[in-house]
C-alpha cells in the first residue's frame, strides 16, 4: 500500500513528485507511456508566462505568477535551461489599445513585475523583424523561455533519486474507493494507495470521472508548431504574441532556450485525446497567422512540425483541490497553458494540500539539487578537455547537428529514469533534433541503446512498444 | 599541430583531392574524418556503376572508395579517423576532437572543404501527419540495409526519385520488401534516366510524377500513407488522394550540401546550391580555403566529384607553395533561361588551366533546345540538346586561349534557346 499514487509522469506530476519527495511518503508516479514527459509536457511552446493574462485571483494568475518567480532557482538546482527573455504583446490596431491596457492593468493586479506599455519605435529598437503595421506592445520582462523536457525529466530524475517510484507503461484502467484509500487497477496488476492525484493531462476527466459524480470534461484542444533552425534562431530575441486581432487568437513567434526559432500553436478543440497529426491546413493557417507578427518568418528554415494537445476545461481554470465526496482523491486538472510556468509553485501547492489531509515528518536525507548530463556542445574547450580524459566517449560526437557526444547519450541511459527509447535520448541529449532530424544519428544512437542496455537492435524502440526501427533482416521474407 | 593542407572529409572528395595535392608535391597533408574509416557514403553504396569515367569499367562503391583509400596509403597521405572538426576559424585553425587524444587544434595553411552532403527530412519538406517510426531518409534505410544486414520495413512507399531512394527501391525489393510506388513531386524525376531504368521500370515499380504524400497514419509505427496529385502549383488536388497501407516511407527528396562549419569560417555561399562560392581554382572567398564534391554543389557521379577534387587538390597543392596567382577578380559567370546557377561562379584567365570545366543543372525538362555560351551579348557556342532534365547535371568546356582571344569581358553567360 502505497501513500501516494501519481497518475500522470508529465510536467506536473512530476513537480508534485519531486515536492512530495521532500516528505517521507511513500510515492509512486504511473505513466501508461514507457518515458516521463511523453504527452502534453513534450510538445508545448516552452514559454514561461509572466502571468499578465489570467483573471486576477484565479488560480491560473497565482500558480503562474508564483511558477515563473520560482523557475529560475529551480532551474539552478535542478540543472536545466532557462533563460528570461522577456516577452511582448503586439497591438495591431489603435482601436485596440483599451485591450492592451486592460492586459496591463490585470497583469499589475496579478502582481507581474515591471510590465509596462512600449510605443511602436521601442518596439522596433526591440525587435527589427517584427511588423511595421503594429501600433504599440506591452512589455514583460520577467517572461521566458524553458526547455520543456529538461524541467520535466530534472524533476522527475530529483524525484526519483529522492525516492519516489516511477512505474512506466502502466496504464490506470480502473480506480475503485476503499476504506482508507483507493484501489486501482491497472495494465500491471492491482496498486492500493491512501491518496491519489490525478495529473493525467488530458485524461484527467476519465480518471475524475471514475471517483465523482460532478462529472468534468477536458477537451484536448490540438496547437500545431513549426520549428525552425538554429541559423535563424535570432530572429526574434523574446517572445512575440499577439492581442487578438480579426484574424482571430494569435499565435507566438519566439527563440527557444536551445537557439532555434518556434512558432505555434493553432487551437483547435477535437474529440481523440491521442490525435497529435500535423495537418495540411493547420501548418498553413499557423504561418498565416504568424506573418501578421513578422512577415517575413524564414520558413524555409523550418526543420519540422509538431503537435500538442492542451488539457483544456470547459471553464478555462486549474482545477486542484482534494474532489468532494472522494477523500483523498485530489484533482490536478485542466492544467492548460500556463501549465508548464506554473507547474513548480503546483507542485509546492498540491505538497500543501497533501500535507493537510495527511501529514508527514520530512526527510531529513533530501537532495534539492541535481546535476544534469554534460553539455558537450556548450562546454568551452578547457571544459571538454576535461570531459574527454574522464571518458573519452564525450569525444565521439553521434548527433552532428546538435554536437552530442556518444558519452552523453551512455550519460542519458544510466542515469535514474534513464532513456530506454531513442525519443528518450532525444529530449534527455537533443540527439536528432537538428537539422538533419537523426537522419545520421538514429542507427548509432539505435546501436548504442542496445549495447548499453544489452538488447538486439531489433528491440529498440522510438517511443515504446510497437514503435521499432526494424522488422527483420535482408532475405528473410523471400 | 601544423600541416600545409587540412581536408574535412575522407570521402570521395577529400581522398581525390589528397592525391592530387600529394601529386602536385606537397608533403603535408591532414584527412580529418568523423567516421571510422576512409570512404565516406560509398562505403554504403554496394550497387555497381561507380567508375565509368575515372577508371572505365564498372565498380561497385566501396570499390571505387578503395581505389582511392588504397593509392592515398600507397602515398602515405596521413589521416585521423573519428575525429570530428567543431570549429574553423578564418585564420584556418581547425579545433578537432577525437577519443584518442581529446580536444586539440590544427594549424593549416590551405584548407579544402569536402564534407559532402545530407538528405532532407520529413520535417523540412513540413509533410503533415503522426510522427510515427518507419519514416526514414533512403540513406539512412540504405546503411540498415547495406552495413547491418537489417531491414527497416517490409511494405514500402518511397517520396521522391532521387538517385539514392531508386538505387533503394531495387535493393529493398531484392531484399524482400514489398517497394509499392515511389511519389515525385515534381513532373520529371529527380534522378537519373538509367536509375527509373534499371531501378524501377525492370521491377514493375510504379513512378507517380506530380504526386506527394499529404498524411501519415500510424501514431507508433507507420501504418498507411495518402498520395494525391498535385496541381501545377504543387498544391494538392482534392478528390485525388490514395490510401497506401505500408509500414516504411522513405524519403529521397534532395541533398542539402553541409556548410555550417564553412559559414562559420565565413565562406560565402550560393543561395542556389547552399554550396561555397567559388572561382575557377575552386577556392572560395575566404584565401587559401577550396571545396569540391558535394559540399560544393550536389553531384550525380562520384566520377566528377573526384575530376573536381583533383582540381581543388591541385590548385591548394598550388597555393601552399606560393605558385597560385593571386585571385583576380575574374569574369562572372551566369546561368540564364533554365540554367539555375554554374560552378564556378568566375573565370580568371590568369588562373584558369587550358580547359576549364563549367558544371551546371537545368531547371525544367527541355526537350530538342539549344546550350548557348554567350561572351557578353554575344553567342559563342550553340549546342543542339535533345533532352536536359534537373536529374543530371550538364557541362560545358571553356578554353583559355579563346577566353584570351575575346579580350576583357563582363560577363560569360550560359542559357538555354528553343531551336
Amino acid at each position: 500500500m502505497y501513500d501516494i499514487v501519481i497518475i500522470g509522469a508529465g510536467v506536473t506530476g512530476c513537480a508534485i513528485a519531486r515536492e512530495l519527495s521532500r516528505y517521507q511518503y511513500d510515492t509512486v508516479v504511473l505513466d501508461k507511456n514507457s518515458d516521463v514527459c511523453e504527452g502534453t509536457s513534450k510538445a508545448n511552446s516552452g514559454i514561461v508566462h509572466a502571468g499578465f493574462d489570467n483573471e486576477p485571483g484565479s488560480m491560473m494568475a497565482k500558480m503562474n505568477v508564483r511558477g515563473n518567480a520560482m523557475m529560475e532557482g529551480l532551474s539552478k538546482e535542478l540543472d536545466f535551461p532557462f533563460k528570461r527573455n522577456g516577452s511582448l504583446v503586439l497591438c495591431f490596431d489603435e482601436k485596440d489599445m483599451g485591450k492592451l491596457e486592460h492586459l496591463l492593468e490585470k497583469g499589475r493586479k496579478n502582481g507581474v513585475p515591471g510590465i509596462r506599455i512600449l510605443s511602436k519605435e521601442e518596439v522596433k529598437e526591440l525587435e527589427p523583424n517584427v511588423t511595421d503595421d503594429m501600433v504599440a506592445a506591452l512589455y514583460a520582462p520577467t517572461g521566458g523561455i524553458v526547455c520543456p523536457f529538461g524541467l520535466t525529466i530534472a524533476m522527475a530524475e530529483n524525484a526519483c533519486e529522492n525516492g519516489v517510484k516511477f512505474e512506466l507503461d502502466t496504464e490506470v484502467m480502473n480506480i475503485i474507493p476503499k476504506e482508507g484509500g483507493y484501489i486501482l487497477e491497472t495494465s500491471k496488476g492491482e496498486i492500493e494507495s491512501r491518496l491519489v492525484i490525478n495529473a493525467a493531462g488530458v485524461y484527467a476527466d476519465k480518471f475524475h470521472n471514475m471517483v465523482s459524480d460532478e462529472k468534468i470534461q477536458i477537451i484536448p484542444r490540438k496547437g500545431e508548431y513549426c520549428l525552425m533552425d538554429k541559423k535563424v534562431g535570432g530572429y526574434v530575441t523574446r517572445t512575440i504574441f499577439q492581442l487578438p486581432t480579426i484574424y482571430g487568437k494569435g499565435v507566438l513567434i519566439t527563440p527557444t532556450v536551445h537557439g532555434n526559432l518556434l512558432t505555434g500553436p493553432t487551437a483547435v478543440d477535437i474529440e481523440d485525446k491521442e490525435n497529435t497529426q500535423t495537418t495540411q491546413e493547420g501548418l498553413e493557417d499557423l504561418l498565416k497567422r504568424v506573418a501578421v507578427s513578422v512577415p517575413e518568418v524564414p520558413t524555409r528554415q523550418i526543420i519540422t512540425s509538431f503537435t500538442g494537445l492542451r488539457a483544456h476545461w470547459t471553464e478555462h481554470e486549474f482545477i486542484i483541490k482534494e474532489v468532494e465526496g472522494a477523500p483523498g482523491f485530489i484533482d490536478v486538472a485542466g492544467i492548460e497553458s500556463p501549465g508548464l510556468s506554473s507547474s513548480p509553485a503546483i507542485g509546492e501547492y498540491v505538497a500543501q494540500l497533501v500535507q493537510g489531509i495527511c501529514p508527514m515528518e520530512k526527510k531529513a536525507d533530501f537532495v534539492a539539487t541535481r546535476k544534469g548530463i554534460p553539455n558537450v556542445a556548450e562546454a568551452s574547450f578547457e571544459e571538454r578537455q576535461e570531459l574527454i580524459k574522464k571518458n573519452p566517449a564525450y569525444a565521439n560526437v553521434v548527433c552532428r547537428c546538435e554536437v552530442v557526444t556518444e558519452g552523453e547519450i551512455m550519460d542519458a541511459i544510466h542515469r535514474p529514469l534513464g532513456a530506454t527509447t531513442v525519443d528518450g535520448i532525444k529530449r534527455r541529449t537533443r540527439a536528432g533534433m537538428g537539422r538533419c532530424q537523426s537522419g545520421f544519428c538514429a542507427p548509432k544512437t539505435v546501436e548504442i541503446l542496445a549495447r548499453e542496455l544489452g538488447r538486439d537492435i531489433s528491440e529498440i524502440t522510438k517511443s515504446g512498444e510497437g514503435s521499432n526501427y526494424l522488422t527483420g533482416y535482408n532475405k528473410e521474407d523471400i | 599541430m601544423k600541416t600545409g593542407i587540412a581536408i574535412i572529409g575522407g570521402g570521395p572528395a577529400g581522398l581525390a583531392a589528397a592525391v592530387a595535392a600529394r601529386e602536385a608535391g606537397v608533403e603535408d597533408i591532414l584527412i580529418i574524418e568523423r567516421d571510422n574509416e576512409l570512404g565516406g557514403i560509398l562505403n554504403q553504396c554496394i550497387h555497381n556503376g561507380f567508375g565509368l569515367h575515372t577508371f572505365k569499367e564498372e565498380l561497385t562503391g566501396p570499390e571505387y572508395a578503395e581505389r582511392y583509400i588504397e593509392k592515398a596509403e600507397e602515398l602515405r597521405i596521413p589521416y585521423m579517423l573519428h575525429t570530428i572538426v567543431v570549429d574553423i576559424g578564418e585564420d584556418k585553425v581547425i579545433t578537432v576532437m577525437n577519443k584518442e587524444r581529446g580536444m586539440f587544434r590544427i594549424e593549416a595553411k590551405a584548407v579544402i572543404l569536402a564534407m559532402g552532403c545530407r538528405e532532407r527530412s520529413r520535417g523540412a519538406l513540413n509533410i503533415p501527419g503522426y510522427r510515427p517510426a518507419g519514416i526514414y531518409s533512403a540513406g539512412t534505410a540504405q546503411r540498415y540495409v547495406n552495413m547491418e544486414g537489417r531491414m527497416p520495413g517490409k511494405k514500402v512507399v518511397i517520396l521522391g526519385s532521387g538517385d539514392i531512394g531508386l538505387i533503394m527501391a531495387r535493393r529493398m525489393t531484392l531484399e524482400g520488401a514489398q517497394v509499392q510506388v515511389v511519389a515525385e513531386l515534381m513532373p520529371y524525376s529527380g534522378g537519373l534516366k538509367r536509375n527509373i531504368v534499371q531501378c524501377l521500370d525492370d521491377y514493375d515499380i510504379p513512378l507517380k510524377l506530380s504526386h506527394t504524400v499529404i498524411d501519415i497514419k500510424g501514431k507508433k509505427r507507420v501504418e498507411g500513407v495518402t498520395l494525391a496529385r498535385v496541381d501545377e502549383n504543387r498544391r494538392p488536388i482534392p478528390g485525388t488522394e490514395e490510401y497506401y497501407e505500408c509500414d516504411t516511407l522513405l524519403l529521397s527528396c534532395g541533398l542539402i550540401p553541409e556548410n555550417e562549419l564553412s559559414s562559420q569560417m565565413g565562406v560565402e555561399l550560393n543561395p542556389v546550391t547552399s554550396g561555397p562560392v567559388v572561382n575557377e581554382s575552386l577556392e572560395t572567398n575566404v584565401e587559401g580555403v577550396f571545396a569540391c564534391g558535394n559540399v560544393l554543389h550536389v553531384h550525380d557521379l562520384v566520377d566528377y566529384v573526384s575530376g573536381e577534387a583533383k582540381l581543388a587538390g591541385e590548385n591548394a597543392a598550388a597555393y601552399v607553395k606560393g605558385a597560385l596567382p593571386k585571385a583576380g577578380k575574374g569574369i562572372p559567370l551566369k546561368g540564364e533561361n533554365g540554367v539555375r546557377y554554374t560552378v564556378p561562379c568566375t573565370v580568371d584567365t590568369e588562373r584558369m588551366a587550358q580547359k576549364q570545366i563549367v558544371r551546371f543543372r537545368v531547371g525544367d525538362v527541355y526537350r530538342d533546345s539549344c546550350l548557348c555560351v554567350y561572351y557578353n551579348d554575344k553567342c559563342v557556342s550553340r549546342v543542339k540538346k535533345k533532352v536536359m532534365a534537373p536529374g543530371e547535371m550538364e557541362q560545358i568546356t571553356l578554353l583559355k586561349s579563346k577566353l584570351q582571344e575575346a579580350g576583357d569581358l563582363e560577363s560569360i553567360t550560359i542559357r538555354i534557346e528553343q531551336e
